[in-house]
C-alpha cells in the first residue's frame, strides 16, 4: 500500500506476526494469537511496538504555563521525572486527545500523543503557543517506543542490568542504558498490568527489540500485538480516543473528572466545562455486562424500556474474565448500577446490566 | 493451511461435507485463522428453511463479527450446540467443528462449489 508508515522495528516481526492498517501505520495485530498473547500479558509479559505514538517536545521559559493552559489536569503539581495523564480539550470541551505528559525540567516536557491525533495535536499546539515563550517539536520519527507489560517486566529489566525499584508508578528514568543503549523508561503502561515504556532513539529500536526478547523468554515474555493491547485495556477500563473519547465528549462524562483541575486558573475549555457541570451532566460512560448471550459491539444501540438511550463504545469477551462485557455511553438518568438495559444486536434486544468498572482491577506497583 | 479431500467448497470459505441426501456445513482452517479467536457462535434453529446464500449463524472472534452462510438450499435438521459452550473448538478443528446438517433439496447446486485442490488455487490467489 502506498503511504503506509512502518515504525523501526517493522522488519523485525513483519514474517511472524499478521499486519494491519492502524491509522495510517502497518502494526503487528497478533503473533501467535490474541487471547493467547492477552494470557501471556497478565501472567508473564508482553512486549509491543508502539513506536507509532507521537512524540511532541515543549520547550521553553513558558512551557509550564503555556502546557497548564492547554491541558486539564495541574502540571504545577508534576515533579521532575514524573508522568502525568491529561487531556487536551477544544473550547467546546470537547476531547482532542488523552496524552501524557513528560516532565524533565520545569522548561522541557514530551507529550506523547495517539498516533491517529498526532497531526491533529500538533497544528493545535502549535496554533496555541503563538503568544507563548516555547517551542514545539514534533521528535516522533527520532524515536521508538516499546512497551514491556506484566507481572514479570521489572524482573526482566532487573536481569539486564536496568533497576527500576525506583521508577515509580508513573515516574521515569532517562539515564538508564539496556543492550548499552540510552533508553528513557517510565512505569507506565495501556494494559492494567505493572509495567514499563522504553523510549529509545530509532536507530537502536530493532537491537533493543531482540535484545528484550531474547532476554525475557526465561521470564516468559512474548511479543504481543494491538489486539491484545485492546482487550487488555478494555478490560482495564482505559479508554481509548475513537471509541470512548472524541470531540463530541467531554471528560466529565466519561469518568476522568479526576484529570480535570476545575480549580486551576485557566485551560482551553474550562468555561464551557464549568457551564456543563452547572447544567447537570446528561450522560455516563457505564460498564455493561450482557445477560443474554452476544457480543455488544462499538456503536450499537443502547435502550432502556423501549427507548434510546446510548450506544457501546467497545466491547469484547473478556479473556481474563470469561464474561461479554461493554462500555457505553448512555442517559445519566438511566445510569444506575445493577440496573438492566438492552444492547440492539443484529436487529435484536439483548438484556445487560449495568456494572462497576473497572472491569478488571489494575496491578500497579505503587 | 489444512484442507481436507473430499470435501465441497465454497468462496466465502465453508466446507461441505455430503452424506447421502444430507450435508454437514463449517468453516475452513483458512476462514478461523482470518477470524482469529473465537469467542461467541449464534446458531439457526432446526427446521429452518433456507436458500443458498442465507445466513446460517454469526461466528464472532475478539476482532469482529463474521456471516456463515450456506452454499446449498435446504432444511435444517441439526445444529452444533456444542459450540455454544466451546466456540474455541472452531479454532482447534475447524473441520470437526461443524455448524448445521442440511437436507439437501437442490443437489445441482453442488456443481458451484469446489475441490479441495480449486479451493486452495482460489485462497492463494485471494491472499
Amino acid at each position: 500500500m502506498t503511504g503506509q508508515k512502518r515504525t523501526p522495528l517493522f522488519d523485525c516481526y513483519k514474517d511472524r506476526a499478521r499486519i494491519v492498517d492502524f491509522a495510517g501505520w502497518d502494526m503487528p495485530v497478533q503473533f501467535e494469537g490474541i487471547i493467547q498473547e492477552h494470557h501471556s500479558v497478565r501472567n508473564k509479559a508482553g512486549l509491543f511496538d508502539v513506536s507509532h505514538m507521537g512524540e511532541l517536545e515543549i520547550t521553553g521559559s513558558e512551557a509550564e504555563l503555556f502546557l497548564n493552559t492547554i491541558l486539564t489536569n495541574d502540571i504545577k503539581k508534576l515533579s521532575d521525572n514524573k508522568v502525568q495523564y491529561t487531556l487536551l480539550l477544544n473550547e467546546n470541551a470537547g476531547i482532542i486527545d488523552d496524552i501524557l505528559v513528560y516532565k524533565y525540567s520545569k522548561d522541557k516536557y514530551w507529550i506523547i500523543a495517539n498516533a491517529s491525533n498526532k497531526d491533529k495535536d500538533l497544528s493545535w499546539i502549535k496554533r496555541q503557543a503563538k503568544d507563548f515563550a516555547v517551542s514545539v517539536k514534533d521528535i516522533s520519527s527520532s524515536i521508538a517506543l516499546l512497551a514491556l507489560q506484566g507481572p514479570t517486566a521489572s524482573e526482566i529489566l532487573a536481569s539486564i542490568g536496568c533497576d527500576t525499584t525506583t521508577i515509580k508508578f508513573f515516574s521515569f528514568d532517562s539515564s538508564l542504558y539496556i543492550n548499552n543503549k540510552q533508553c528513557m523508561v517510565s512505569r507506565t503502561g495501556y494494559t492494567g498490568e505493572d509495567g514499563f515504556e522504553i523510549y529509545v532513539n530509532a536507530g537502536d529500536a530493532a537491537g533493543l527489540w531482540d535484545f528484550l526478547l531474547d532476554k525475557g523468554k526465561e521470564y516468559g515474555l512474548v511479543p504481543a500485538g494491538l489486539g491484545c493491547r485492546d482487550t487488555l485495556r478494555f478490560e482495564a477500563s482505559l479508554p481509548l480516543y475513537g471509541q470512548e473519547l472524541s470531540e463530541d465528549t467531554n471528560p466529565l462524562e466519561v469518568g476522568l473528572t479526576s484529570f480535570v483541575a476545575l480549580n486551576k486558573d485557566n485551560f482551553i475549555g474550562k468555561e464551557a466545562l464549568v457551564k456543563i457541570k452547572d447544567k447537570g451532566l446528561k450522560r455516563k460512560l457505564v460498564g455493561l455486562e450482557m445477560i443474554d448471550r452476544g457480543i455488544a459491539r462499538t456503536g450499537y444501540e443502547v435502550y432502556y424500556e423501549g427507548e434510546k438511550i446510548g450506544f457501546v463504545t467497545s466491547g469484547n469477551h473478556s479473556p481474563s474474565l470469561s464474561k461479554s462485557l461493554a462500555m457505553a455511553l448512555i442517559d445519566i438518568k438511566h445510569s444506575n448500577l445493577d440496573s438492566n438495559v438492552e444492547v440492539l444486536i443484529r436487529k435484536k434486544m439483548h438484556k445487560a446490566k449495568i456494572v462497576e468498572m473497572p472491569f478488571y482491577k489494575k496491578k500497579y506497583k505503587r | 493451511m489444512k484442507l481436507i479431500e473430499g470435501l465441497y467448497y465454497s468462496k466465502d470459505h465453508e466446507w461441505v461435507k455430503v452424506e447421502g441426501e444430507y450435508a454437514t456445513i463449517g468453516i475452513t482452517d483458512y476462514a478461523q485463522d482470518s477470524l482469529g479467536d473465537v469467542v461467541y457462535v449464534e446458531l439457526p434453529d432446526i427446521d429452518d428453511e433456507l436458500d443458498a446464500g442465507d445466513e446460517i449463524g454469526i461466528v464472532e472472534s475478539v476482532k469482529a463479527a463474521s456471516d456463515i452462510y450456506t452454499p446449498l438450499s435446504g432444511k435444517v435438521v441439526a445444529v452444533n450446540e456444542e459450540l455454544v459452550d466451546t466456540p474455541e473448538a472452531i479454532n482447534k478443528d475447524p473441520y470437526a467443528s461443524w455448524i448445521i446438517k442440511l437436507e439437501i433439496s437442490q443437489v445441482e447446486e453442488l456443481e458451484k462449489l469446489m475441490t479441495s485442490q480449486e479451493y486452495e488455487a482460489f485462497i492463494k490467489q485471494e491472499g
